[in-house]
This record gives C-alpha cells, sequence and structure tokens, in this order.
C-alpha cells in the first residue's frame, strides 16, 4: 500500500510544484521594460564570512545610492537586488537563479569567496549576464567565460607581492610557510609566494600546514621556530591569523609574520592583540591613502555607515561603479554590450586603485602593503603591477 | 498493494516526467532548479529513509556519500566535451550509474566494520566517515581540493531528477514490502528478537547501507550536474544533519512523510526569501535563516513522531 501511495503522492507533487512554477511565471516576465536598472548582487551576509561579505555589500550600497542620487545611469535608477548565500556551498547558484530568471536583472555583481563566484559564474555565462566578483582572487574565476570579470587582483600577484616584499623590502634570506590546507585561496598564496620567493634568490626553509578551524598551532610553529626563518608567510584568514601570532610569540618567535587579504579585518588584532605588533600584509586599499578618489570614498562610508571602510568595502564599491561606467560607454543594459565595454575598460580610477581590465578580463592593478602598528594598519607602500 | 500496480504507477511517473521534461524550459530558471533541489533531497531522504527509517541504523554521514556519488559522476562526465543529445544523455546515465555504485561500495565499507556498533556509537562511526570524505576531498588536488571542482555539463533536467525520484521511491518501497525486506523492519524493531529467529542482522543492516549510499550516490551526480560546481564543504556534517532532519521530521519509516518533509525543508528557505521581496516583509531576508530554525524546534516540539505519522504503525 505504501508504494502505491508514494506513486499517487509523487504525481500530486509533482502537480503542484509545477502549479508553483506556473504562478511565479508571469511575475517574473513582467519586470521588465521598467524605469530602473536591476541589479543583482549574491554575497554572503550570514555564515562564516559575513564580516566580508557585509563589507562589500555595504560597499555596492553606498555606489548604487552615489550613483542614483547623481541621476543614475542611462538616465535610469538603479535597483540593487541583494540576495544572501549564508557562506554555504550550493545556495549560490540558487540566489543567482534566482536574480537572473525571476528579477531579470542586467548584471550580477559578487562573490568575495572565490569558491562561491566558482559556483555563480556558469550560471552568469550561460545567461549571458555579465558578472563582476569584486574580491575573488583565484585565478579560476574569470576563466569561466568571457562574461565573468573582477575588480582584485588575483592570487599569484598578490603571492608574488609578497615574496617581492619580503625578500627585497625587509631583505630576507629564507622564509617559512604556514598555510591553511583547507583553504584554496591559502594554498594558491602559498604557491606563488615559494616560486617568486625562490625566484629572487631567497630560500623556504619550513613549510607548515594547518587546517581553517584549527586553534593550537604549537606543533607547525615549534618546527618553523627549530628552522629558525627571516619571517613567516602565513596566507590565511585572520580568525587563525590571530592565534597563530599570539603563539607564535609565545613560543619565543620573534621574527615578522605577513600575509595576504585574508588578514583584512577589524578582529584580526581583537585576537591577535599585541602578539601582531609590527606583521604585513597585502591588500587592495588603504583609507590612509591620500588620493582624492580614496578620500571622498572614506568619507562617504563614514557618514553612511560610522565606520570606516576595509578593502572588501572599497572592491565592492568599484565593483557597482565599474559596471555603471561600462554602461553609460556601452549606451545599453544590454549583456553583450555591457560585457564589450566591460572587457575594454582602461585606467578606470577606482577607489582601489586605476583599473585595466585585461585579456582574461582580471583587473590589472596595484596592491597596497599594511604594517599593524599600535592595533591599527599603517600604510606602507604601494606596488605596480 | 500489488506489485504489478506498483509498477504501473512507476512506469507512469516516468512517462509524466519525460512529458513535463519536453516542457521545461518554459519554467522559470530559478524555479527548475529549486524543483531540482527538491527531486534530489526526496532520494536523499528517501534512501536515508532506508538505513534510519527502516532498519534503525542511526547514519549521520549521508552527505558523505552524496559526495563520493557526485565527485565521481563529475570527474567522469568532465572527460568528455559537447556532446549530442543521446551520447549526452548516455554518457550522464552512466556516469550516474558509476556514482552510485562508487557511494555503494563506501557504503560497504562503513557497513562492514561498523557491524557491531549499534545506536550512537554506529552515529559517531558514520559522522566520521562523512568527515573522512570531506577532508579527503579537500586534499585531492586532482578533484580541485578545497577550491573545488567545475563540472563542465550541466545535464541534469526534470526527466533524469524526478525519474530518478520515482525509482528511488519504488525501489525502496518494493524492497521494504517485500518479503526479504520484512528484515529490515525485523533489525530495527528488536535485534535480538530478530536474531533468534534466524534473520542475519549483520547482512540486513550492510545492505540497507550499501541501497542507501547507492542513490545517496545518484542523487550526488544529480546534484553535481544541476549545480555545476562542487566543493567539500558542501557535504558537510551539517549537510548530513538537514537529510536526518527531513527523516525525522517526515517521521521515522514514513515513506509519504518523509517525502513531504523533504520538499518542505527545501522549499521553506527558498519560501521564505520569496516573503522577503513582499512589502513590509524585508526583514524575513534577513532572519529567514533564523525563522527556518526556529520552525524546526516549534516543529520538533509539537511532532517528535514526524509531521505526518497520524497513527501508530502496525507492524
Amino acid at each position: 500500500m505504501k508504494t502505491l501511495h508514494g506513486q499517487f503522492f509523487f504525481a500530486a507533487a509533482m502537480g503542484v510544484s509545477l502549479l508553483l512554477t506556473g504562478c511565479n511565471k508571469p511575475a517574473g516576465s513582467s519586470a521588465g521594460g521598467e524605469d530602473t536598472i536591476k541589479v543583482g548582487e549574491f554575497a554572503s551576509l550570514t555564515g562564516s564570512e559575513a564580516t566580508f561579505g557585509q563589507s562589500s555589500h555595504k560597499g555596492t550600497q553606498l555606489a548604487i545610492d552615489e550613483l542614483n542620487a547623481n541621476g543614475g545611469v542611462l538616465g535610469k535608477k538603479i535597483q540593487l537586488i541583494t540576495e544572501d548565500n549564508q557562506s554555504q556551498a550550493g545556495q549560490s547558484s540558487t540566489a543567482v537563479r534566482k536574480l537572473i530568471s525571476s528579477d531579470n536583472v542586467v548584471a550580477v555583481l559578487g562573490e568575495v569567496a572565490s569558491s562561491r563566484s566558482l559556483e555563480a559564474a556558469p550560471i552568469c555565462q550561460q545567461n549571458k549576464i555579465p558578472m563582476i566578483s569584486p574580491s575573488s582572487t583565484n585565478p579560476k574565476v574569470t576563466e569561466v567565460g568571457d562574461y565573468i570579470f573582477r575588480v582584485c587582483f588575483i592570487d599569484p600577484f598578490q603571492g608574488t607581492v609578497m615574496a617581492n616584499f619580503g625578500r627585497k623590502t625587509l631583505k630576507m634570506n629564507s622564509a617559512a610557510i604556514l598555510s591553511d590546507v583547507k583553504s584554496d585561496y591559502s594554498v594558491g598564496l602559498a604557491k606563488f609566494f615559494k616560486e617568486g620567493f625562490l625566484a629572487n634568490g631567497g630560500t623556504i626553509i619550513a613549510e607548515q600546514k594547518y587546517s581553517g578551524g584549527d586553534k593550537d598551532f604549537n606543533a607547525q610553529l615549534t618546527a618553523i621556530k627549530a628552522a629558525n626563518p627571516d619571517g613567516i608567510f602565513v596566507p590565511g584568514y585572520y580568525t587563525e591569523v590571530g592565534l597563530i601570532a599570539l603563539q607564535a610569540r609565545q613560543l619565543g618567535i620573534t621574527v615578522p609574520l605577513f600575509g595576504g587579504d585574508g588578514w583584512e579585518s577589524a578582529s584580526l588584532v581583537q585576537i591577535g592583540g599585541a602578539a601582531l605588533e609590527g606583521d604585513y600584509y597585502s591588500t587592495h586599499f588603504s583609507p590612509e591613502d591620500t588620493s582624492l578618489a580614496v578620500q571622498f570614498f572614506v568619507k562617504h562610508f563614514k557618514e553612511k555607515y560610522g565606520e570606516t571602510p576595509d578593502a572588501m568595502a572599497a572592491l565592492g564599491y568599484d565593483s557597482a561603479m565599474i559596471l555603471a561606467d561600462a554602461m553609460k560607454r556601452a549606451g545599453a543594459t544590454d549583456g553583450a554590450k555591457v560585457r564589450d565595454a566591460l572587457a575594454a575598460t582602461k585606467g578606470f580610477h577606482a577607489v582601489s586603485g586605476n583599473i585595466t581590465i585585461d585579456a582574461n578580463r582580471n583587473a590589472s592593478k596595484p596592491a597596497v602593503i599594511l604594517q599593524i602598528k599600535d592595533g591599527a594598519f599603517k600604510y606602507v607602500e604601494t606596488i605596480a603591477p | 498493494m500489488n506489485v504489478r500496480h506498483a509498477k504501473t504507477c512507476l512506469l507512469g511517473a516516468l512517462a509524466l516526467c519525460l512529458v513535463i521534461s519536453c516542457f521545461a524550459d518554459r519554467i522559470n530558471g530559478y524555479w527548475l532548479n529549486n524543483l531540482y533541489d527538491i527531486g534530489i533531497s526526496i532520494i536523499l531522504a528517501v534512501s536515508l529513509n532506508l538505513i534510519n527509517g527502516y532498519t534503525g541504523q542511526f547514519s549521520l554521514g549521508h552527505a558523505g556519500f552524496m559526495a563520493v556519488g557526485g565527485y565521481t559522476a563529475a570527474v567522469i562526465t568532465n572527460e568528455f566535451g559537447a556532446l549530442n543529445f543521446l551520447a549526452a544523455n548516455g554518457v550522464f546515465v552512466v556516469a550516474l550509474f558509476a556514482g552510485g555504485l562508487a557511494a555503494a561500495v563506501a557504503g560497504l565499507l562503513v557497513g562492514i566494520p561498523t557491524l557491531r556498533l549499534r545506536g550512537d556509537y554506529l552515529a559517531i562511526v558514520t559522522l566520521g566517515f562523512g568527515e573522512i570524505i570531506r577532508v579527503v576531498l579537500q586534499n585531492v588536488q586532482y578533484v580541485g581540493g578545497a577550491r573545488g571542482l567545475s563540472v563542465q555539463h550541466g545535464w541534469t533536467n526534470f526527466f533524469w531528477v524526478f525519474g530518478l525520484a520515482a525509482v528511488t521511491i519504488y525501489v525502496i518501497a518494493a524492497l521494504v514490502n517485500s518479503t526479504y525486506g520484512r528484515g529490515f523492519i525485523a533489525v530495527r524493531d528488536d535485534e535480538v528478537a530478530a536474531e533468534a529467529m534466524g534473520i542475519n542482522t549483520t547482512k540486513y543492516k550492510v545492505s540497507a547501507f550499501v541501497v542507501g549510499a547507492f542513490f545517496a550516490g545518484i542523487a550526488g551526480g544529480l546534484y553535481a550536474h544541476s549545480k555545476q560546481f562542487l566543493t567539500p564543504s558542501g557535504f558537510g556534517f551539517m549537510q548530513s544533519i538537514t537529510f536526518v532532519v527531513m527523516v525525522i521530521l517526515g517521521g521515522m519509516g514514513n515513506m509519504i512523510g518523509v517525502i513531504i518533509a523533504a520538499i518542505l525543508l527545501t522549499l521553506l528557505p527558498e519560501g521564505l526569501r520569496m516573503l522577503s521581496g513582499v512589502n513590509h516583509l524585508g526583514w524575513i531576508g534577513e532572519t529567514r535563516m533564523i525563522i527556518y530554525s526556529l520552525l524546526l524546534i516549534v516543529l520538533m516540539l509539537t511532532r517528535p513522531q514526524g509531521l505526518f505519522s497520524f497513527k501508530k504503525r502496525s507492524h
């Protein structure tokens, strides 16, 4: 009997689900031809990477507000539709499908994490909707197809920049690497750091690994201490980096730690405290930059949210601005035309440095190196590509 | 009741899926995606129901089996370039089947050493298994490691998702209702008594794991070719818990209840997402996962026997 019921029920369930889709369709298709340009955004507003997602979203929202206050784009206001993916795998594709199919957005902005951008990218590519990732640094993201762009630099560049910085500016002869095997970002940075450092005549004398979420790094740090490097490259995220710094100093390791933009969070100093003094990391943007564009952005951001913007906010802002610029130059919101305009972007004056989109749809732009001093992030230097 | 009737129903369901599949391109992409998610959840929940519900073994590793199937199928189809319609579907079926088999082998591997374990202990072992799969995938560069694996082909369609869901329901219902299948229920109700009656409890437990894992593997393959991107973090402990919740909410060993629960739990977050688009309900968008969790707590408190168990099961 159960078998029979199962089948009947199954047919009924399909009927119901079809009804649902049937009801939804008119709502979706009537959305075109309005006085607003719909732009979709998918972001990790909740979950493990929420600090990044929230920052990025605030930046994007600020850009849209400013554009609308100045009359919008092509005489129309921009409507930003934001969907949360809870920092979870499998959610981004649903969110982006909703944005494209139900909301009929003309372009998609997102994500911070590369793995979630990679999930959304094929869908945007198939639907010929331009997608701009604000801060996914993994090279694979834009390799998905010719509709996928980014406004940040990619992992190889950041790894190479830190290798040059360590070797040339800090005059290190040897370095140790402590990377997070769970994160592709960390593994990628470590790989390109190693290549760059070796190419410059340095030696890597210890390579240790941890897994994101670990709390105890004493085993790895003890091994690194025994090798006695001139510096330790830690291309991880802020939670673990803070703990690593604390435990390294407790073990009596005094050489500087340095890493990539995964360090970028106010929580870093809350966790690591004084242990992080004098350490360096590379990032996209510094609010201390004296250029006019940066100072305007910082001022407006503070007025709106009452806090100082970080790199994710700047990149979120840039992703929306570069899209608006492309739409203006294309004179249309049509996917193919916007794509062509985006691909032709040259020397766009963005908050995070001048952006030129290269042949692989990656942003060619400078990196900023910051040092942690008295619990704050101090601007050290800008390294051009 | 009889087998022939059920077979007719299965064929009817398959034909219906095929017809709907022909018109699937008219369905809004977002809703089609939700339908696929529902179908995949049904396969996973129903197959887990065989292990957790009918056989009474508490497994927390279902996402692990799903990962094995998904990655296997994806690795196979990634070997092929663009194919015509027939070849694509042919390759897809083979890949799905291979994914199912790989997962079944994994099910066998978990099943055999855990024979002597019961209840909580088994739950811990299966939990460990699920985590091992995830960590292994994270460290195998061939399948992309932590970055994840891009799946070239989006071959999942309405027919395959719901056709295979119908097959899963049919096979598991037929299995449990067969003479052989009564053994599963006997193992659940009283293992010692079942053994005394001459039932090989070990064999039943292992076969429940193998069959359950097989269908989870198939669901993994469908998931891979629907999302077109796999990351190890998508097959974590929380994902397994979601399927366990579907089974418990539907009522352990209650096929229809479990199917309804799978549909409900898949639609609920999306329904809340839709509600947040309505004026004055924007706050739902920010709190939808909290509402979702609260609803789960309320449901469990008010219907601990399962949402859709209205009468006491008669054995």
